[in-house]
């Protein structure tokens, strides 16, 4: 037996190797690449091609003949949506800053980003945000009692109280609820994308995610995903210059987030994320592509995050200010009630009128949701999984027994009781 | 009725069959014996049309296809699942049932993990595909911190229990580091999943089935070595083995014994020597869901035995049995007369060489119970 083997193993090494002629085919027949020989060594890299330029549309010259046909009506809907959002950031920023709620991240800058293409979508597409999209559920119709219920974590925030402030969620407006880990919600994006083929929907799937998380493992399946297995997504890049105190040249040395986009076989494109009508028109675009073609597409909005990360964050700390006076100057806020003026749309008037009004209402549904008590101590425990095991009640009973003991030592009185 | 079906399927699991078993997982080198002895066939329950003959990755390539069958919002996806997977799981059912529902992802764990997350959320009954148990790290992320979390963090809103995870572990007799792992024990950490792991066809597909409809998330461990060593009469109908429930394997009075996967055999095959050792009887006990586990059933085994010998593939530290351990003398103190013992893989990467010595295999396990008895 062994012997037998050992034969067939040498007549395998000593079997003469015939002298094929190859028949060197001018085209090459690698499996997965269209491409073609060179006899020129050749690197590639970032100064072999021009960076993906940057769409506009509210430039300082000609802005009479635009690519967006908008009603008068949306484009005051969409600017006001954009001063609701910096009145609600000033409020919360500030009541974090009293101790009144424990955690906030403000939207400055990057209002046209979000409101912008959130006007670009229908209720239909499925959203999967990061953090920094309040406009975006603020556009589907999120009431200023929806954010402050969830950022005083009340008995009426309806992810009862589990989630640090700014995670919004909402089934009724198709925004999945937020959670901290960073891109997490990229390759599940692809999927609920997937899930909308498979039952044919004439919806997409819109994942937003900043320049810093695009750094993240899961930015990478989450586009080759969509990529190969077709699946009708939008991602947008909020590449506002930032993660937390890391520039983006500490980021990436690559041209951007957009770059990587036809790497992956996606349709990309980069936007102005301070023009809201650029933003709103590409992602129209982006959403009749995709659905149309049953395929992703990559979006890099670049923009400028004017606030902190964070109220955990002092940004003085490693940015000038100087940098950030001159993107306030620019924000897209100030360039759009340029263009309202201009239309005779919007006047100072309307502005201070609008502004007093917003507060008024944002401040009586403030004080409202501070007051309102938290949920049952024992919604703690449920929802973990859909039926509580007999474990968890165990411990629920043990929490209940340890607390008719030692209830005093609690703020009970914050709870609603059964 | 279930409870009629259930008890009918562990008589008829006593029919397993554990044919090259103990050669493949323990290396012929070390053992010329067998170390199972096949069980005998019951004749009344035998019913060549209600069930037929399949070993473990047959009975889960049945259970995908009912799964497949009867819901048409259901997709199977991972690496190399396509041409049927690359431990036959899979055979046959993309060309039954389609590349859109049957299909290759690239080569990106938590990929897979996420975008079954993303296709639960949107009610697709997603079942999900990890090559090895050892390449399931990449997923922790996904899997923890998101799939766990999902359904509490919203508040109920939205959640990915749809979303069942299926993936091969544990010993083969020479996977190495990295073909190996048995990582039950980092998910039973996690509040949120279920986690369970079958020791045969029957539970295979009984288990895998209940995790398809199971409104929460969960992982199916299935060992690798038991794919074709071992087989059962499968029933051919659509049952589910209800998570959370342990299923006592024999009866027996001076020690319970606790396995589960590839250990419930070695287990078995101990309490047959120790019965003609010894001539004491050994309950066995298989927990098939390791999260949430099965307190009642262990705690009420063990208030009858006073005796507890937990055996695991895992290392020692803060492997699953330090759990179970921790509960019973909680649970059981005024009725244990000896210390709880456990039999584990050591606190070592999982060696390929030392692996017959690296196993809780049945002389460690007989040698420990030994010692319990005569504590």
């Amino acid at each position: 037996m062994t012997l037998f083997k050992f034969s067939r193993l040498l007549s395998f090494v000593s079997k003469p190797i015939v002298q094929q002629k190859l028949n060197l085919s001018s085209e090459p027949q690698f499996l997965g690449i269209k491409s073609k020989y060179t006899d020129q060594l050749k690197f590639v890299n970032s100064d072999n091609y021009e960076s993906i330029p940057i769409y506009r549309i509210l430039s300082t010259s000609n802005e009479k003949d635009l690519p967006v046909k908008l009603e008068e009506e949306t484009l005051i809907k969409m600017y006001k949506n954009m001063i609701r959002i910096t009145v609600m950031d000033k409020i919360l920023y500030e009541s974090q800053r009293q101790g009144r709620i424990s955690f906030y991240m403000t939207n400055s800058g990057e209002e046209a980003v979000q409101i912008g293409s959130a006007s670009a979508l229908t209720s239909n597409d499925v959203i999967y945000a990061q953090y920094r999209e309040a406009g975006v559920l603020m556009w589907r119709g999120f009431k200023y009692s929806q954010f402050l219920n969830q950022c005083f974590s009340n008995f009426e925030d309806p992810g009862k109280g589990r989630q640090m402030p700014v995670h919004y969620g909402s089934k009724e407006l198709n925004f999945m609820t937020v959670s901290s880990p960073l891109t997490t919600q990229m390759p599940q994006a692809s999927g609920a994308a997937y899930a909308l083929k498979l039952k044919k929907q004439k919806a997409c799937v819109v994942c937003y995610f900043g320049d810093g998380g695009a750094s993240e493992g899961d930015f990478h399946p989450a586009l080759n995903f969509a990529a190969t297995l077709d699946c009708p997504v939008i991602f947008i890049c909020r590449n506002n210059g930032y993660a937390i105190s890391t520039p983006v040249t500490e980021q990436y040395r690559g041209d951007g987030i957009a770059a990587r986009g036809p790497a992956y076989g996606i349709s990309t494109t980069r936007v102005d994320g301070n023009d809201i009508l650029a933003v709103h028109h590409v992602t129209q675009a982006a959403r009749d592509y995709c659905i149309n073609n049953m395929k992703p597409v990559l979006i890099e909005a670049m923009t400028y995050r004017i606030g902190h990360h964070s109220t955990s964050d002092d940004s003085t700390a490693y940015r000038p200010s100087e940098e950030i006076n001159i993107w306030t100057q620019h924000s897209p806020i100030s360039r759009f009630r340029q263009y309202l003026e201009k239309l005779g749309l919007w006047s100072e008037a309307q502005e201070t009128e609008f502004q007093k009004l917003t507060l008024q209402e944002f401040m009586k549904e403030f004080s409202i949701a501070e007051k309102k008590l938290k949920l049952d101590w024992r919604e703690m425990f449920t929802d973990v999984y859909k039926e509580m095991p007999s474990h968890i009640e165990e411990q629920m009973k043990n929490l209940e027994d340890h607390l008719k003991k030692y209830g005093e030592h609690y703020p009970l009185k914050d709870y609603k009781s059964t | 009725m279930l409870l009629n079906k259930l008890s009918t399927f562990s008589q008829l699991n006593s029919q397993i069959k554990l044919m090259e078993f103990p050669r493949i997982i323990y290396g012929s080198l070390f053992y010329k014996k067998k170390l199972h002895s096949v069980a005998t066939t019951n004749e009344k329950i035998h019913n060549e049309e209600t069930t037929k003959t399949m070993n473990m990755y047959q009975a889960i390539n049945n259970a995908l296809e009912i799964i497949l069958e009867k819901d048409s919002n259901s997709v199977i996806f991972g690496e190399d699942v396509a041409f049927g997977g690359v431990f036959r799981c899979t055979v046959g059912l993309k060309n039954r049932f389609g590349n859109d529902r049957v299909f290759n992802t690239p080569l990106s764990e938590q990929g897979i993990v996420g975008f079954g997350i993303g296709l639960a959320n949107q009610g697709i009954t997603s079942i999900g595909e990890i090559q090895f148990a050892d390449y399931i790290f990449p997923a922790l992320d996904q899997l923890i911190n998101e799939a766990a979390k999902m359904r509490y963090r919203s508040g109920g809103m939205f959640d990915c229990g749809k979303l069942t995870i299926r993936t091969p572990c544990s010993a083969v007799g020479h996977g190495a580091l990295y073909h190996s792992q048995s990582p039950e024990a980092y998910f039973a950490h996690t509040a949120g999943l279920k986690v369970v792991m079958p020791r045969g066809p029957i539970q295979a597909k009984g288990l895998l089935l209940s995790c398809a409809e199971e409104p929460d998330p969960c992982i199916v461990f299935e060992p690798k070595v038991l794919y074709r060593s071992t087989s059962d009469q499968v029933p051919l109908e659509d049952f589910k083995i209800p998570l959370g429930k342990a299923e006592v394997v024999r009866k027996g009075d001076s020690i319970t014994l606790i396995g589960w996967g590839t250990l419930v055999h070695v287990l078995l095959e101990v309490a047959d020597l120790v019965e003609k050792k010894i001539g004491a009887t050994c309950e066995v006990l298989d927990i098939m869901t390791i999260l949430p586990w099965d307190t009642e059933t262990v705690c009420e085994s063990v208030r009858k035995t006073g005796r507890v010998v937990i055996a695991h593939e895992a290392p020692l530290t803060n492997g699953f049995g330090s759990e179970i351990a921790a509960v019973v003398q909680e649970k059981c103190f005024l009725n244990l007369e000896a210390p709880i013992q456990r039999v584990t893989g050591w606190d070592t990467p999982f060696p390929l060489v030392y692996e017959p010595l690296y196993l809780p295999d049945k002389w460690r396990c007989f040698n420990v119970i030994e010692k319990t008895l005569k504590y």
